[in-house]
């Protein structure tokens, strides 16, 4: 067992200096891309927390839409293989559902302040309450 | 002092009747071309100026038109009523600068965020997409036979190239093959081609209070399907989060339309809107997508990585536009 504390904390900290410190103290392109920096860290930090459960997900998921068993990567490139020979599309069982899972579970870790993201996050609590 | 500093003194004196220049200083913005900013020393006056040119001078991308035919393109604009800073030099080997040319320097709002949002800029948002329909419709009457070595490219063949560049990436996204499998089925039948910038959207516009002061970026204008420029500026990601206002964020379809039509333009073929507006969450996406080739090979940059991670932006943008 690796010692605490964990990854993402630490990405969290340094992230947190790039922008706070650094960012502030430096100015034009520098601070910019200190902040770009920063971001990218959070972003890191996300995947690390989020993208276990939601790859489990997605890899069940796909599993079952396709009627095979595989890597992530080999189960997409299946699914991107039957959508391009329209041997699937938004008409077959699961593949519309499966399709906004995924992406939504991406935009969590790459821009969740995404102004659709946030949209449809909004569109989809409405929906269950 | 620097090669270019020095290159830019002579080109001052020996052909803008200047004394000298100052303050040279590089913009951040631009990607595929370097963008300074100087002052030219003349008279006792300073005039500030802009300076565009190739990254080093001379690495030469392969999409972009070339920065001798932008130079003619915003000339020729300018010509026909398009906002443009004035083009006031080409660089010629001789100026040892490289390829580039030097423009009047136009103060304004490019930051999109900015254009959709900001409280100074609400006048201008009630009437900019009436004018940007306009300032498209006099850049489509241009003549494409006077720029023979831009690409011609129909919207079918248009899509081949993204789908290329998409495969060349050898990473499967699921949402891609949905939109270009959409696309294939719903490519506009081939019309009468006409010059489009090609990269028409809010962020290349120098925007006012008063309007629009500068079309930007030239630098992948081609010959195609002019309904490819009123859609592109139809895409999600140039709205800059005011989702509601889908020309730019900052205004409405019917405006862009009817400002279009009005100013000379062919009649809008509105059933091929969302046609353009998939098609351009597509390309952006693909745009988005390479950068992390980019990353790990000629720049391998923070903020490289960064857009390669806004792919999925687009396939959000995607699955609202197929399959709400």
């Amino acid at each position: 067992m690796q010692d605490q504390p964990t990854p993402p904390e630490v990405l969290a900290a340094v992230a947190a200096f790039l922008r706070i410190v650094v960012a502030a103290e430096t100015k034009g392109a520098t601070s910019f891309q200190a902040r770009v920096a920063a971001n990218a860290l959070e972003m890191m930090r996300r995947q690390l927390e989020l993208a276990p459960a939601a790859e489990a997900d997605e890899r069940e998921r796909l599993t079952a839409l396709l009627g095979r068993e595989g890597g992530l990567f080999e189960l997409n490139s299946e699914l991107s293989r039957r959508l391009e020979a329209g041997e699937v599309d938004l008409s077959t069982p699961g593949v519309r559902a499966h399709l906004w899972k995924t992406t939504m579970a991406k935009l969590a870790v790459d821009q969740p302040t995404y102004a659709a993201y946030q949209a449809e996050l909004g569109a989809a609590k409405s929906l269950e309450e | 002092m620097t090669p270019l500093l020095e290159a830019l003194e002579n080109v001052a004196r020996s052909k803008l009747g200047g004394d000298g220049v100052d303050n040279l200083t590089r913009l951040t913005a631009g990607a595929t071309q370097e963008i300074w900013r100087f002052e030219l020393l003349r008279d006792g006056e300073r005039t500030p100026l802009v300076l565009r040119r190739a990254p080093g001078g001379e690495r030469v991308s392969e999409t972009a038109v070339g920065l001798e035919t932008e130079a003619r393109l915003i000339r020729a604009a300018a010509a026909v009523g398009v906002p443009e800073p004035p083009v006031v030099h080409v660089l010629a080997p001789s100026d040892g600068a490289g390829h580039g040319f030097i423009m009047g320097f136009v103060e304004g709002e490019t930051l999109g965020g900015r254009i959709a949002k900001s409280e100074a800029l609400a006048p201008a948002r009630t009437f900019l997409a009436r004018q940007c329909g306009e300032i498209l419709a006099r850049i489509h009457g241009l003549d494409a036979d006077d720029f023979p070595t831009l690409n011609r490219s129909t919207p079918a063949e248009l899509m081949d190239r993204y789908r290329d560049i998409y495969r060349a990436t050898a990473w499967p996204r699921p949402v891609f093959e949905l939109a270009f499998r959409w696309l294939a089925d719903h490519c506009p039948a081939p019309r009468e081609m006409k010059l489009v910038h090609g990269d028409f959207r809010n962020g290349n516009l120098m925007i006012g209070p008063e309007g629009v002061r500068a079309v930007l970026d030239w630098e992948i204008a081609h010959v195609g399907d002019p309904m490819e420029d009123l859609g592109w500026i139809c895409t999600s990601p140039w709205r800059f989060g005011v989702l509601d206002k889908p020309v730019g964020g900052f205004g409405e379809r019917e405006d862009l339309w009817a400002g279009y039509e009005a100013a000379g333009g062919a009649p809008v073929r509105r059933d091929e809107a969302l046609f353009w507006e998939v098609f351009g969450s597509m390309r952006w996406g693909v745009m988005c997508a390479g950068m992390a080739a980019a990353f790990r090979g000629p720049d391998p940059s923070v903020e490289r990585a960064v857009i390669a991670r806004r792919t999925s932006e687009n396939e959000i943008d995607l699955l609202r536009l197929l399959a709400a």
